[in-house]
C-alpha cells in the first residue's frame, strides 16, 4: 500500500463513511438544534440584561457587569465541565446537552449584552433629546427610537459573535453528547479509522459555510448611511 | 409669583452647575404671546443650557419656570404633557434616521397624543405640508439634505401644537445655501403666530424677524432689547465687542 492509498484509506474510506454517515447526520440535526437552543436563550437574555442596564440602576448595573465579565472571561469548555461534573457534587445534575445549551448561552449572553449595550450607547444623545422633547417617555423613547438604531448597529458584530459561538457546540461532545464531532469520535473509536471526523469536517462546513456567507453579507446590507 | 401678563414662558433666577461649572448665574427671561426673542452671545455663554432648562432637559439648580401656566419644575408636573407644549429644534436636527420623514412627524402624535395611525399621519402630513416637504413625506432623513432634514424636524416638533418653539442653532450646521428654506419655515412660523425663542447669530434674520435680542455672556444676560438698539447701539462694552465680532467678517 502506498502513502497515498493509505491516506486515502484513513480519511475517505467509503465503507466506513457508508456506515457513519447516519450518526454524523443524526449528530448534524442534534448540532442545529443545540445552536438553535443557543442562540434563542443566549441572544434574550444577552439582550435582556442590556436593556436592564440601561435602566440604570448603579448597584443591579454593577451585577450585570460582573456576570458578563465572568462569563467572558471563563474558557466555555470550562464552564460546560463546571456545569456537567460540578454540578452533580451540589445535587443537582445536568445532562450533557443541557449542561452545554446551558454554558455556551451563558457565555453568548454575556457577549451579547456587551454588544447591545455598545450599540445603545452609541446611539447619538440627540436622539433621546428630540424624542424626549416630544413628550415621549423613556420607554417609548427606548424602545421606539434608541433600541431599533442600536439593534441594526449592533448587527454585524452580533452575528459574527453568534456564528463563533454556536461553532463551541462542539465541545458538548466532551460531555458525551453525540452532535456533529461527538458522532464522529464515536465513529473514529469503534470503526479504528479517521473517516468519520471526514464526514464530521463536511457536516460542520455544509453547516457553517452558509452563515458565515450570510454573516458576510449582513455586515455590507446592515452597513447604513445618514 | 404671579407670571407676568400675557407672559407665556417665564423663568426666574435661574442658575445651572455642572458639576463645578457654573453655568447659569441667575437668569430671568421672560417671553410674551407671539413674541420672537432672539438669543445671542459667545459660545460657551450658556444659551443652549437655558434653552434646555426651559423644557427640563436640563434640570436647573435653582430658579423657577412657568411655560403656559405650567411650573415645568413641579415634581407633581407630569413633564412629558408639559414638554408637547414647548417644541425644540436642534442644530444636529436629530431625525430618526430609522423612520420615514412622515414617521418622525407621526411618532410622537400616536404614542404620546394617542391618535390613530390614521388620524397621525394625516396630521404629520399637514405638518410637512406646512414645511413644503409634503413630496418627501416617504424619504428617510439620510435621503434628505440638511435643509430639509432640519424642516422635517421643525414639522414634527410643530405637529404637536406647541405654545412656544425653542430653535437653538437651527441653521448652523447647515451649508450656506440651504439655510434661506429653513428660515423660510422659521418666518412662515413666526407669520402664523407662533411664541418663539430662538438662539442663533443669522443676523438678518434677527433684524427682519426678531421682537428682542437678548445678549448672553457667562451664564448672564447682559443686554437686551429690540434689534435695531442691540445691532445698532448696544449699551454694554460686552455687547459692543461681541456685535463687532460677528458684524465684521
Ligand atoms: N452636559 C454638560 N456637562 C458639563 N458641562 C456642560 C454641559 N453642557 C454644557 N456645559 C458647559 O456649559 C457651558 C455653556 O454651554 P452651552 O449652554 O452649550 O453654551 P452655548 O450654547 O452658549 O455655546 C460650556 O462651558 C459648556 O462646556
Ligand atoms: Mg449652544
Amino acid at each position: 500500500m502506498s502513502n497515498w492509498d493509505r491516506f486515502l484509506d484513513s480519511f475517505f474510506n467509503a465503507r466506513v463513511a457508508a456506515e457513519y454517515l447516519p450518526k454524523i447526520i443524526e449528530g448534524f440535526w442534534l448540532t442545529i438544534l443545540l445552536a438553535a437552543c443557543i442562540i434563542l436563550a443566549g441572544v434574550a437574555a444577552g439582550l435582556a440584561l442590556a436593556v436592564l442596564r440601561s435602566l440604570g440602576i448603579r448597584v443591579l448595573n454593577w451585577a450585570i457587569i460582573f456576570v458578563v465579565d465572568l462569563f467572558r472571561a471563563l474558557p466555555p469548555l470550562v464552564i460546560i465541565a463546571l456545569l456537567y461534573f460540578g454540578l452533580p457534587a451540589a445535587g443537582l445534575s445536568l445532562s450533557g446537552f443541557a449542561a452545554a445549551w446551558l454554558a455556551l448561552s451563558l457565555v453568548l449572553m454575556a457577549f451579547t449584552e456587551e454588544i447591545f449595550w455598545a450599540g445603545i450607547t452609541a446611539v447619538p444623545k440627540g436622539q433621546w433629546e428630540a424624542a424626549r422633547s416630544t413628550g415621549l417617555g423613556f420607554l417609548d423613547t427606548f424602545t421606539l427610537v434608541v433600541l431599533p438604531q442600536a439593534v441594526r448597529m449592533v448587527i454585524p458584530p452580533l452575528t459574527n459573535r453568534t456564528i463563533a459561538i454556536t461553532k463551541g457546540t462542539a465541545l458538548a461532545s466532551v460531555v458525551a453528547v453525540q452532535e456533529i464531532l461527538g458522532a464522529a469520535q464515536a465513529g473514529v473509536s469503534f470503526s479504528f479509522n479517521p473517516t468519520p471526523l471526514t464526514l464530521g469536517a463536511v457536516a460542520y462546513l455544509v453547516l457553517f459555510l452558509p452563515v458565515v456567507i450570510l454573516g458576510r453579507w449582513v455586515e455590507t446590507r446592515f452597513a447604513w448611511k445618514r | 409669583m404671579p407670571a407676568q401678563r400675557g407672559a407665556i414662558v417665564e423663568a426666574r433666577g435661574i442658575h445651572k452647575h455642572f458639576g463645578g461649572l457654573h453655568v447659569l448665574k441667575g437668569v430671568d427671561l421672560a417671553v410674551r404671546e407671539r413674541e420672537l426673542v432672539f438669543v445671542i452671545g459667545p459660545s460657551g455663554s450658556g444659551k443652549s443650557t437655558l434653552l434646555r432648562c426651559l423644557n427640563r432637559l436640563e434640570e436647573p439648580s435653582d430658579g423657577s419656570i412657568t411655560v403656559d401656566g405650567i411650573d415645568m419644575l413641579d415634581r407633581r408636573t407630569d413633564i412629558n404633557k408639559a414638554r408637547q407644549r414647548i417644541g425644540m429644534v436642534f442644530q444636529s436636527f436629530n431625525l430618526y434616521p430609522h423612520m420615514t420623514a412622515l414617521g418622525n412627524v407621526a411618532l410622537a402624535l400616536r404614542r404620546v397624543q394617542g391618535m390613530s395611525r390614521a388620524a397621525a399621519e394625516a396630521k404629520a402630513r399637514q405638518a410637512l405640508e406646512r414645511v413644503h416637504l409634503a413630496d418627501r413625506s416617504g424619504h428617510y432623513p439620510g435621503q434628505l439634505s440638511g435643509g430639509q432634514q432640519q424642516r422635517v424636524a421643525i414639522a414634527r416638533a410643530i405637529a404637536l401644537e406647541p405654545r412656544v418653539m425653542l430653535f437653538d442653532e437651527p441653521t448652523s450646521a447647515l451649508d450656506p445655501e440651504l439655510v434661506g428654506g429653513v428660515l423660510a419655515a422659521m418666518r412662515e412660523l413666526r407669520e402664523s403666530g407662533m411664541t418663539m425663542v430662538v438662539v442663533s447669530h443669522e443676523m438678518g434674520f434677527a433684524r427682519a424677524a426678531a421682537d428682542r435680542v437678548v445678549f448672553m455672556d457667562g451664564g448672564r444676560i447682559v443686554e437686551e432689547g429690540p434689534p435695531e438698539a442691540i445691532f445698532g447701539n448696544p449699551q454694554q462694552e460686552r455687547t459692543r465687542a461681541f456685535i463687532g465680532q460677528i458684524t465684521r467678517h
